[in-house]
């Protein structure tokens, strides 16, 4: 990652002398390349607002917000801030450190909208309080939950019995704004089983004849807690957990983690291991948008294109199957490098796919694209400005149908992307079909990046030889005594990463990806937390439906691509 | 170094053939009859598999239920050094070691009893790349129904090899 004061174009005084009475707090470049700041908690909103409005700074998207907690210290929480800006291209990391007794923080939904739901999850899973928050409440766990997961002190295994049925019904459901005008008020609840939804969800609306008149969703039904499993697993551990991410795109999670752990131990995966990343990530997506594009135009009403769209994705789950052995969580990058090589007929296999995908592509651009009940149906539907994506905290395929060229492929470039050719494709109306348009675009520009990449297919190793990291070959455990040590230590005490955090994004399917990951030199992640795209694409939808009829809420939903291993976690 | 380019994908007025809506609906209508002709005509191009009568050709990397391998005397491999259990990410492994009577310079230990919960795993096959004996490699067999959560927790007798390793269905094991 590229150094973000030298990007901002300032130095580190420079920096300071930006906000009022600067000379408070310490700032310095981190490994990782953000901006770090340790701001105290009294200052935090000015910091916020200068980080946001300065020309110089101009930090408009805000990534993530998260609690760790460390129980040895004075101040025992700390909240942290990613920030990036779209224009200047540099990241900002905000530390406010809470003391126990009072863990609280003023909110920052004023300054992005973005905060609204990722300040809900620090409040619910470390019990830090986010004053002036329009609706803080529990947002991954039920009401009735008692204590705060994440907290270092929470033991995992207690059990208790739920006995309070499903409560979240929002105040203005009893509201019945009716008159002679509007007396059809009924409230429907779409979800959490609803064909629609594709996954556990809920939406509350309230309608007025067939129009939304306000909506409210409820999330968290698929949530397991896998920051916390992670704090008690080993490193590689985590891999299999990630594939539970974003299933339909899992070698993507698992290789944006594998980088995470391997920027912090100074480890590059070799060159060939590299290029098969590439390759099946480049896969992931293409199948990530089939299933998005697939589902959405099923729940518009056409059927067939799902068939199209499903058969090469059968073909690229044997695919990594044949890999990796595992076709849906395919469990494939290791910190390092891959498990294993490619089978010997990779190359041949990736070809012949190269050959097929574009019929399939071709033949759902020729059946929906200008079908005009296809347009007429998702043309001016479910709208997002440009700024207020940003604001909302978009990344991904709805931001750029919403006209912002914004991919981390080109902006902060990982496993050699910037050695391809391809481009990104962009539209402003921000509605259902300009989201379609992107993702059917990016789809083939995802086979052209597969296209190039493997005719340059490097030989050589799959793995580092690294034996602090990575496993040493079974023949050589088999029958070297040194080997079979390097592998029980491996195993017994796992990877040692120094101690440190680093924030690495990749691009996802739906958006940035980011894992912020907190060493503390012991053979398990300290906190692991993980940014996920569709968290924050998915917090704008209630906003998004009013004024719109249920079956627009639909081909919204569609669209956004919610998946809800991703949501939940 | 490249640098990837900005295209834009605005979507294009509708032209008055698609206004018209009948053209654009034919030439949705081809499509859909090519594929229904080639279909009919025997040219086969759809992915649906006629299970369970027609079965999907799995590679031999395949991550499906585990065998414990064996000696040429029959006794298992496993010298109970508690790897797989480490490793595991589910936590589904547990390993009870006792001392093996017939231990040699190579072993000590054999497992009493050697229990994997089928419901916990999630068929990574981490076991598999932890075990340094060999020991625990797993098969393609992937189609496993349960009546109780108990039957689900299997151990040695229904892990163990049955029959020479050929015979077995075999899947993910290490390959270097």
């Amino acid at each position: 990652m590229t150094d973000s004061l030298r990007k901002a174009g300032m130095s580190q005084t420079a920096l300071l002398e930006l906000f009022p009475g600067g000379d408070t707090f310490d700032a310095h470049t981190a490994s990782d390349g953000f901006v770090e700041m340790l701001v105290d908690r009294s200052r935090l909103v000015d910091v916020l607002k200068t980080l946001r409005n300065h020309p110089d700074l101009a930090c408009d998207l805000l990534l993530d917000i998260c609690g760790v907690d460390h129980p040895e210290r004075d101040q025992r929480f700390e909240v942290v801030y990613h920030l990036t800006s779209l224009d200047k291209g540099h990241r900002f990391r905000i530390k406010v450190p809470v003391a126990e007794d009072e863990p609280s923080v003023p909110s920052a939904y004023g300054i992005w909208k973005a905060a609204d739901w990722f300040e809900r999850e620090a409040w619910d899973m470390m019990g830090i309080r986010f004053d002036g928050h329009p609706n803080l409440r529990r947002i991954l766990t039920h009401e009735a939950f008692q204590g705060h997961p994440l907290r270092k002190d929470y033991d995992p295994a207690q059990r208790w019995v739920l006995t309070e049925s499903e409560t979240m019904v929002p105040d203005w459901v009893t509201e019945r704004p009716e008159d002679e005008d509007h007396f059809e008020t009924q409230i429907l609840n779409l979800g959490p089983s609803h064909p629609a939804t594709h996954g556990t969800l809920r939406i509350v609306v309230r309608l007025d004849g067939e129009v939304i008149t306000r909506a409210e969703t409820e999330i968290g039904y698929l949530h397991r807690c896998f920051e916390k499993m992670s704090e008690t697993h080993g490193w590689n551990e985590v891999i299999p957990y990630t594939d539970r991410l974003n299933y339909c795109s899992a070698m993507n999670n698992g290789v944006g983690y594998a980088l995470g752990v391997e920027s912090m131990l100074g480890v590059e995966a070799p060159p060939r291991a590299q290029v098969v990343r590439l390759i099946l990530c480049e896969f992931s997506r293409l199948m990530d948008h089939a299933v998005c594009l697939g589902a959405n135009l099923v729940d518009l009403g056409a059927l067939t294109n799902f068939w199209y769209f499903f058969q090469p994705r059968e073909e690229i789950y044997s695919l990594l199957e044949a890999c990796a052995g595992g076709r849906l969580t395919v469990s494939y990058a290791r910190i390092g490098g891959l498990a294993q090589d490619v089978p010997h007929d990779f190359s041949s296999r990736v070809r012949q796919l190269l050959r097929t995908i574009p019929k399939f592509i071709d033949d759902v651009d020729r059946l929906v694209t200008s079908n005009r009940i296809f347009r007429d149906r998702t043309e001016g539907v479910g709208v997002m400005s440009a700024a207020e994506a940003v604001a909302w905290g978009w990344t991904g395929p709805c931001l750029r149908a919403s006209g912002v060229p914004f991919d981390l492929r080109r902006e902060l470039p990982y496993l050699g992307y910037d050695q391809y050719e391809f481009d990104i494709p962009v539209a402003t109306t921000g509605d259902c079909y300009a989201r379609y348009l992107v993702r059917l675009e990016e789809m083939r520009q995802s086979l052209r990046i597969i296209e190039q990449a493997i005719e340059r297919l490097p030989g050589g190793p799959v793995i580092t030889d690294n034996h602090h990291v990575a496993l040493p070959p079974k023949s050589k455990v088999y029958s070297e005594m040194e080997s079979l040590i390097w592998h029980f230590k491996l195993i017994y005490d796992g990877i040692k990463v120094p101690p440190g955090a680093a924030y690495t994004a990749t691009e996802g399917s739906n958006g940035e990806l980011g894992f912020y990951i907190i060493a503390d030199g012991s053979g398990h992640p300290y906190r692991l937390k993980v940014r996920p795209p569709c968290f924050a694409i998915f917090q704008a939808y209630s906003h998004m439906l009013e004024g719109h009829l249920v079956s627009d809420a639909i081909a919204i939903l569609g669209s956004l691509n919610i998946i809800a291993g991703e949501l939940d976690r | 170094m490249k640098t990837a380019a900005t295209v834009n994908v605005e979507p294009s007025r509708p032209g008055l053939l698609s206004r018209l809506y009948v053209p654009a609906i034919l030439g949705g209508m081809a499509v859909t009859m090519r594929h229904f002709l080639r279909n009919l005509l025997g040219q086969k191009d759809v992915a649906t598999i006629q299970y369970p009568e027609e079965r999907r050709e799995y590679s031999d990397r395949t991550r499906g239920r585990h065998i414990l391998t064996t000696r040429d005397d029959g006794s298992l491999r496993c010298v109970a050094c508690y790897m797989c259990e480490t490793n595991c990410p589910a936590d589904c492994i547990t390993i009870v070691a006792e001392e093996d009577p017939e231990a040699t310079v190579e072993w000590e230990k054999r497992p009493l009893s050697f229990e994997i919960d089928l419901l916990r795993c999630v068929f990574c096959g981490y076991c598999v790349d932890a075990c340094p004996k060999e020991a625990l490699i797993m098969s393609r067999h992937h189609e496993m129904a349960f009546t109780t959560r108990d039957e689900a927790i299997v151990g040695i007798e229904d892990l163990k090899q049955k029959g020479p390793i050929e015979n077995e269905d075999l899947g993910y094991r290490p390959y270097y």
